[in-house]
C-alpha cells in the first residue's frame, strides 16, 4: 500500500513542481515535434534570458567606468578594454554625505513602515478571520475596495493634513514619521486581504484548542495564529519591503532635504544625466542591490505573495 | 514603533472577559470572545486607513470643485484636463499605455510561460525574467535612460539597432569623404553636396588600372590601425585593378593624386566597373585599398564608388525623441512587469488538469487546437486577472515616465501630470480632479475585485 501512495503521491508532484511532464502516451510523430520545438524554444528562451539581463549588466558595467569612458564609449567595450574598471565612481559616491544620508534614511524608511505593516494588518485580519462582530463582512469589502486606490489620490490632502501636524519643533510634513505612516496606511489594505484568507484557512480546531484551554485572544494571536502565519507573513513582508524600499512618488511629496531617502536623493542628481553617470549609475546599482539580495533569498515567499494577492 | 506598543492593552483587557463567556449555543458559539474585543484588534488600522486613505478620498473630491486658490470653479477643473496641449498628449498617452501595456505584457507572460512549460531550466528563466519587478522603477529608469542612449556607440539599444542596419543595408565607410575640387582630378563628384557617388573622370579600359584618391575623411571612419596605401598592381586581361585612399599626408608633404608611402588604403569602399549606366561587375577594397574588378569585358568603364560610402552614418533610432518616448517608455514597462504575468499565468497553467488536455489529444486535436481551445478557456479567468491587475498598474505608472521622460511633456501621463500641476506648479484643484479621475478610472477593478470575492465566498 505504501509504494502505492508515493506512488501516486510521486506522479501527482511532478506536473506541479516543473510543469513539464509530458504526456504519457504520444505518438513518434508528436515526440519529434515536440523535440524540435523544445530545442527552438529553448534557443528562444535563452535569446530572451540575454536581453533581460543586459540592461541591467548595463547599469553595473557603466557604474564601474570613469565618466570619461562612459562619455565616450559604451560599456560594452570593457569586454575588449577591462583596464577600464574602476571603483573610483563608488568610493566618491561613497564619500558624499548626503547620498550615504539618503541611504540610511531608506533603512530608517522601509523597516518601521514593514514592521509596522505586518502587526497592524496581523491584528486586523486575525479580527476579520476569527472574531466575530457586526458588520465584518461590509467592513472587509471595504479594505477590499481599498486595495486598487491610487496613491495619487491622497497626496494632496494627506501633505494639506501632514501640513497642519506641528507638535513643539517637530513637524510632520517632511519628517520620516509622515512617509513611514502614509506608506503603511497604503500597504494596509493589501497585507489585511493576504492575511486574512492565510489565517482563515487555520484549521478552526487549533483555535477552538486553544480558546478552550482558556488562552485569552492576544495570547492565541501571538502563540498561535503569528506563528502558524509564518509563510504569508514573510511574503507580505518582503512585498511591504521592496515596495517601499522602491517607492519614489511618496518621498517626492512628503520626504524634505533631511529626510530624503536613496530615490528622491538619485532623483535630484537627474537633471545632468550625461554628466552625472559616475552619480547615477552606482547610485542606482546600490539602491537595486538589496531589493535584488532580499528577492533572491526569499524568491519563494515573494512569488507566492504575488499569486496570492493577484489570483486567490 | 510605538503603535506596536499600543496594541496591547485593549487585548490583555480581552484576557479576563475571553473566560468569562460561554455560550448561548453551547461551545463553539460560546466560546467566541466578544465582540468589541475585535475593535482593539481593528483600531490601528481603522484609524491608519481612516485618515490616510479614506478620508483624503473625499477630501480629493471635494477639493476637485475648486481652483488652485481655493474659490469655487464647480468642473472647470475637470474640463481642464482635457484642454490645453500639455494636458490632452498627457491624456492621449494614458489612453495608448492602458491599452497597449497590459495587452503586450499578457502575451509576453502567456508566451513565456508556455515556453516554459518544456525546458529545464524553467526555474532560473523565471528568475531572470521575474528579477527587475525586484527592482525600482527609478533604478529601471536610469537603467534603460543608458539603454536608449542616442549615440550608437554608447546607447545598447541604438548599437544593436544600428548593427542589424549595416548588416542588411551596408555599413557606410566614409561619410563626408569625397574628391579634390577643381579641374582634371582623377575623381570626381557625380552631383553636389554630401553624400553623392565619386565617378572616374576619364574611362579606364579592361586590363588597366586606376586611381581614386579621396580626401576630407574624418579621422574617425579610419581604421584603428590603418595600412599604408599601395598602388595595385597591373591587371590580367579581364580585369580592372585600382586603389582608393586617403590623398593626404600627415604633416603636409606628398603628391597630390599619387600614392604616397605614408598615406593610408580606405579599406571597404565598395568599387562598381559601369558601360553604359550599367553595372558590370562590382567589389570592395581590401586593407590597403587595392581592389580588383574581376570578369570584366574588354571594353572602356568608369569606376564608380557609390553614394552608401559617403552618405552619412544611420545613427540608429530617436527613442527619447518626441515620437518614439512613449514606445520606448513602454518597453522597459515591459521588461519590468513581464516576469508578473509570466508567474502568474504559469501558476495557471500548472493547475490546469492534465486530463482535460489528454482527452482533447486522444480526441486527435493539433497541440495548437489544444492551445486554443482548451488551455486558453481554462486560463480566461488568470488572464483577466492579469490583465486588470496591469491596467490598474498602469494607470498608477510615474517613476518610470518621470525618470526615463525626464520632464518631456510629449511623454507625460496623468498620474504624472496630477504631481506636475498639484506639486510643480501649485493648482491642487487641477491636481485632486486628475486624482479623482484616476480614481475613476479604477473603481471597474474595485468593483472587479469586490465581485470576485463575493463569489469566493460562495
Amino acid at each position: 500500500m505504501s509504494t502505492e501512495d508515493s506512488l501516486t503521491k510521486d506522479s501527482a508532484e511532478v506536473p506541479a513542481a516543473d510543469g513539464a511532464a509530458g504526456a504519457p502516451r504520444r505518438s513518434v510523430a508528436a515526440r519529434v515535434v515536440g523535440r524540435v520545438g523544445g530545442g527552438v524554444a529553448q534557443v528562444v528562451l535563452v535569446l530572451v534570458a540575454l536581453f533581460w539581463l543586459v540592461p541591467t549588466l548595463g547599469l553595473f558595467v557603466a557604474s564601474l567606468r570613469s565618466n570619461q569612458d562612459n562619455g565616450s564609449s559604451g560599456w560594452w567595450t570593457v569586454f575588449s578594454k577591462p583596464s577600464q574598471l574602476t571603483f573610483s565612481s563608488y568610493s566618491s559616491l561613497l564619500g558624499k554625505g548626503d547620498f550615504v544620508d539618503s541611504f540610511w534614511n531608506t533603512v530608517l524608511i522601509t523597516v518601521p513602515a514593514t514592521v509596522l505593516v505586518v502587526v497592524i494588518a496581523s491584528l486586523a485580519a486575525y479580527a476579520f478571520a476569527w472574531l466575530e462582530f457586526p458588520g465584518r463582512d461590509w467592513l472587509f469589502l471595504v479594505v477590499v475596495a481599498l486595495l486598487v486606490v491610487p496613491v495619487q489620490v491622497a497626496l494632496v490632502p494627506v501633505a494639506k493634513l501632514y501640513g497642519e501636524i506641528r507638535v513643539g519643533g517637530f513637524h510632520m510634513f517632511g519628517s520620516i514619521v509622515g512617509v513611514v505612516l502614509f506608506h503603511v496606511a497604503f500597504g494596509l489594505p493589501f497585507a489585511i486581504f493576504l492575511l486574512r484568507n492565510f489565517f482563515a484557512a487555520i484549521p478552526r480546531d487549533l483555535l477552538e484548542a486553544a480558546r478552550m484551554d482558556g488562552g485569552s485572544e492576544w495570547t492565541i494571536f501571538r502563540r498561535v495564529i503569528f506563528p502558524l502565519g509564518g509563510p504569508a507573513i514573510a511574503s507580505l513582508g518582503i512585498f511591504q519591503f521592496l515596495w517601499v524600499w522602491n517607492d519614489l512618488l511618496v518621498s517626492l511629496v512628503f520626504a524634505d532635504t533631511g529626510s530624503q531617502p536613496m530615490t528622491k536623493w538619485l532623483q535630484s542628481q537627474m537633471r545632468q544625466f550625461s554628466g552625472n553617470i559616475d552619480i547615477l549609475a552606482p547610485g542606482a546599482f546600490i539602491s537595486l542591490l538589496v531589493p535584488l539580495v532580499v528577492f533572491f533569498a526569499f524568491q519563494r515567499y515573494f512569488v507566492q505573495g504575488v499569486l496570492a494577492g493577484s489570483v486567490k | 514603533m510605538a503603535r506596536q506598543e499600543d496594541a496591547p492593552p485593549p487585548a490583555a483587557a480581552a484576557d479576563a472577559a475571553a473566560g468569562g463567556r460561554r455560550g448561548r449555543r453551547g461551545g463553539r458559539e460560546g466560546l467566541n470572545p466578544p465582540s468589541w474585543l475585535a475593535g482593539g484588534f481593528l483600531l490601528p488600522a481603522l484609524l491608519l486607513l481612516g485618515f490616510l486613505v479614506v478620508y483624503p478620498i473625499v477630501y480629493s473630491v471635494v477639493r476637485s470643485f475648486f481652483d488652485a486658490s481655493g474659490d469655487f470653479n464647480g468642473l472647470d477643473n475637470y474640463t481642464g484636463v482635457f484642454k490645453g496641449h500639455d494636458n490632452l498628449v498627457a491624456v492621449r498617452n494614458t489612453a495608448v499605455w492602458v491599452v497597449v501595456a497590459p495587452t503586450i505584457v499578457t502575451i509576453i507572460g502567456l508566451l513565456f510561460a508556455v515556453l516554459t512549460e518544456r525546458i529545464r531550466w524553467a526555474t532560473a528563466f523565471k528568475l531572470v525574467v521575474f528579477m527587475p519587478m525586484a527592482i525600482s522603477f527609478l533604478a529601471s529608469g536610469v537603467i534603460f535612460r543608458l539603454v536608449y542612449e542616442q549615440d550608437p556607440d554608447k546607447g545598447v539599444a541604438n548599437a544593436a539597432v544600428v548593427a542589424v542596419h549595416d548588416t542588411f543595408a551596408g555599413k557606410t565607410a566614409y561619410p563626408g569623404a569625397g574628391p579634390r575640387a577643381g579641374q582634371d582630378q582623377p575623381v570626381r563628384a557625380e552631383g553636389s553636396g554630401d553624400g553623392v557617388p565619386v565617378v572616374t573622370t576619364k574611362p579606364v579600359e579592361a586590363g588597366g588600372s586606376a586611381l581614386l584618391p579621396l580626401l576630407r575623411v574624418k579621422p574617425e571612419y579610419l581604421p584603428d590601425k590603418p595600412v599604408p596605401a599601395r598602388t595595385a598592381p597591373a591587371a590580367k586581361p579581364g580585369q580592372i585593378t585600382g586603389t582608393v585612399w586617403f590623398d593626404f599626408t600627415k604633416g603636409g608633404g606628398g603628391t597630390p593624386n599619387a600614392v604616397d608611402p605614408t598615406e593610408s588604403g580606405l579599406p571597404g569602399v565598395t568599387v562598381q566597373a559601369l558601360r553604359g549606366g550599367k553595372v558590370v561587375a562590382s567589389t570592395e577594397t581590401r586593407a590597403d585599398g587595392t581592389f580588383t574588378l574581376a570578369e570584366v569585358p574588354p571594353g572602356s568603364y568608369t569606376l564608380r564608388l557609390p553614394k552608401d560610402n559617403f552618405t552619412a552614418a544611420y545613427g540608429g533610432a530617436e527613442w527619447l525623441g518626441s515620437t518614439l518616448i512613449t514606445p520606448a517608455i513602454i518597453g522597459a514597462y515591459l521588461w519590468v512587469w513581464s516576469g508578473f504575468a509570466m508567474v502568474l499565468i504559469a501558476a495557471g497553467l500548472a493547475a490546469i488538469p492534465r486530463d482535460a488536455l489528454e482527452a482533447a489529444r486522444v480526441d486527435g486535436a493539433t497541440e495548437w487546437q489544444v492551445f486554443r481551445r482548451v488551455t486558453i478557456p481554462l486560463l480566461a479567468p488568470v488572464l483577466a486577472v492579469v490583465l486588470v491587475t496591469l491596467v490598474i498598474n498602469v494607470l498608477k505608472v510615474f517613476d518610470l515616465v518621470f525618470i526615463i521622460g525626464g520632464g518631456d511633456p510629449n511623454a507625460s501621463v496623468l498620474a504624472l501630470q496630477m504631481w506636475t500641476k498639484s506639486f510643480g506648479e501649485g493648482d491642487q484643484g487641477t491636481g485632486s480632479a486628475i486624482a479623482v479621475l484616476l480614481f475613476l478610472l479604477v473603481l471597474p477593478a474595485m468593483l472587479f475585485n469586490i465581485r470576485r470575492l463575493r463569489q469566493e465566498r460562495k
